[in-house]
């Protein structure tokens, strides 16, 4: 945002009265005036409605939840103030703490194979499926972002239960060793979660980082292939970088997917076998409205909060470098 | 660009194979629910006998038309209302640049990044306080204050991009600030907004955690969450329950196919600018 351009809408709204015209940051020589403040307040108004909303339904319930995390209590009764006691359950109680490792362990399969392997597939569609195949998988590929992810929790149920399909294509090249109820199994259960992620994040990356591909300047890659570069060569050393910014979008998106999980979560194992996919999402909902232990609840939500935001920074200042 | 062929030919099978992957869960559950009530099928095997009446069954037992009304309803109540008042605060935002303007962005900003499981225990008892709990309204307030991050940001991003000449010209025809809105900016601003709204609309139909919380009768959520309902109910019951998923899915489904350019560019412009 540049001062210029700052400086240019107040005035201009107001440019009526040249005497008003110069107010601004820059030159105070002239005094606030009733039209001023006028124009500011009917400024205002544009804003409040919005505001009010995000200020009631979003910002308030934040503070609320940050003041019950201080207090003890069952969302009935009278609460009791325990200070930071919460907080210190949420960080020593091994079955709270977990929920916290789980959402870590989600990012290398909501963000970080989804953006890995996106990268080799909008390669591969740039580089071979330039008609009607290129158009056809961007589409198929991106299905799963529309459908609800309850229901990919559910056909993924399905799909990875014993007789689904999973099982019966590792029977049918003769892995019958291997098949389990993938959701059932403590050992397997958070993997399995894993790759419904895979399955709902993949297009979008692959999709997003297409479009971005498409606007590498052609004549990279022409020097590189004349340097004799390879496809790794020229994937390394030209297509990654030139897409920091949008491997910055997709990592932020999907960093945030899979710290926050619940949906699929909730529908595919409600956070079993045994709290092998409880992620911080599942135990607040369960904490809050099950147990009614409604200051855990809230204190594991400030600090579910307080590690996306820590996570998500570093990601953004990582893009905002070139983008702006 | 120069390919070898084997390059192209294993590029194409990853492609297909990537398709068949998403596609195959989708026939995986067509096929389940074409099998008798109450069985296991396997994962992928066409039935002696199809059992088309389950779909049927399915529509009734999930009550299918008041869900899809339940839905309709939310929409209807939060992107409107949304979508108005968003534009205009990026107007007030990004053109008029107010007083301020700066610092209402970065608070609009913090709330891009907030999960919804942050503040939902505090909605459940704000609902139960203002009485609207277990009623579509308690679904529809929370959700137009939390698209308002998204919504500001991105109206904001295009009117902070409009050219001056557009407004000036309109004041010096005496428009008042409400006129250069409504009758100028607003026409123009039709592409971001229809974008914002096919945005809006698939989020408050796949909006489930607010649903699961915050009222328990599935006839007044969205899809989303009747379908968790559904799933709660029927889960034993496989056939029947892919078929109530696969009716639920349909609408989306048909949509995505006929508007999909316009809904894959939304999203992705939407993430961009997110």
């Amino acid at each position: 945002m540049t001062r210029a351009a700052d400086e240019a809408g107040p005035s201009r709204a107001i440019a009526r009265s040249p005497a008003q015209e110069t107010r601004r940051r820059a030159t105070r020589r002239i005094p606030r005036t009733r039209g001023i403040r006028r124009q500011t307040l009917i400024g205002w108004a544009f804003v409040v409605p919005a505001l009010v909303m995000y200020g009631l339904f979003v910002l308030q319930p934040l503070a609320l939840t940050v003041q019950y995390s201080l207090y003890r209590w069952d969302g009935v009764g009278p609460a009791s103030f325990v200070g930071l006691s919460n907080y210190v359950t949420v960080l020593s109680e091994p079955r709270l703490l977990e929920t916290l490792f789980n959402a870590f362990r989600l990012v290398l399969f909501f963000s970080l194979i989804p953006v890995g392997l996106g990268l080799v597939t909008a390669s591969v569609i740039q580089r071979v499926a330039g008609g009607r195949l290129g158009t056809m998988s961007r589409t198929v590929l991106f299905l799963p972002q529309v459908i609800p992810l309850v229901a990919a929790g559910i056909i993924w149920g399905r799909l990875l239960s014993l007789p689904g399909l999973v099982n019966q294509g590792l029977a049918a090249i003769g892995l019958d060793d291997v098949t389990r109820a993938w959701l059932g199994d403590f050992d397997t259960a958070l993997s399995a979660v894993g790759i419904i992620g895979i399955w709902v994040l993949l297009g979008f990356c692959t999709v997003l980082l297409l479009t971005g591909m498409a606007k590498i300047d052609a004549a990279l890659y022409e020097s590189a292939r004349i340097d004799g570069a390879g496809w790794f060569a020229e994937f390394r050393a030209i297509t990654v970088p030139s897409l920091r910014y949008e491997i910055g979008v997709c990592l932020t998106v999907t960093v945030i997917a899979a710290l926050a999980a619940f949906d699929i979560v909730y529908v595919s194992t409600g956070g079993g076998p045994g709290g092998a996919t409880a992620v911080p999402g599942i135990q607040i909902y369960i904490l809050a409205f099950l147990e009614r232990q409604v200051g855990l609840a809230s204190a594991l939500a400030v600090v579910l909060v307080v590690l996306v935001l820590l996570v998500i920074l570093p990601i953004q200042r990582l893009t905002r470098e070139r983008a702006l | 660009m120069r390919v070898a062929r084997s390059e192209l030919y294993a590029g194409r099978a990853l492609l297909v194979a990537l398709m068949a992957i998403v596609i195959l869960p989708f026939i995986s559950i067509f096929t389940t629910a074409l099998h008798p009530s109450g069985t296991a099928p396997a994962g992928l095997s066409w039935p002696a006998d199809p059992q088309w009446g389950n779909f049927i069954e399915a529509f009734n037992v999930a009550n299918m038309r008041a869900l899809l009304a339940s839905s309709v309803f939310i929409v209807l109540a939060v992107v409107p209302v949304s979508l108005l008042i968003s534009t205009m605060a990026g107007f007030g935002i990004g053109l008029l640049r107010i007083p301020g303007a700066r610092w209402l962005l970065l608070l609009f900003i913090f709330g891009l990044t907030l999960p919804f499981e942050g503040i939902i225990t505090p909605l459940y008892f704000l609902a139960r306080e203002m009485g609207i709990l277990n009623t579509r309204v308690a679904i529809v307030l929370p959700l137009i204050g939390l698209f308002m991050p998204f919504a500001v940001f991105w109206m904001r991003a295009h009117f902070v991009n409009m050219p001056n000449e557009v407004s000036e010209a309109a004041r010096v025809d005496g428009a008042s600030t409400w006129d250069l809105f409504w009758r100028i900016h607003v026409p123009l601003a039709r592409a971001p907004i229809a974008s914002l709204g096919i945005l809006m609309s698939i989020w408050a139909w796949n909006q489930f955690l607010l649903a699961l919380v915050l009222v328990e009768d599935p006839t007044e959520r969205t899809m989303a969450g009747a379908l968790g309902a559904f799933q709660g109910h029927y889960a034993t019951d496989i056939p029947l329950l892919c078929a109530g998923t696969t009716l639920i899915l349909l609408p989306t489904l048909i949509l995505f196919i006929l508007f999909q350019r316009q809904i894959i560019s939304a999203l992705l412009q939407g993430s961009v600018k997110g």
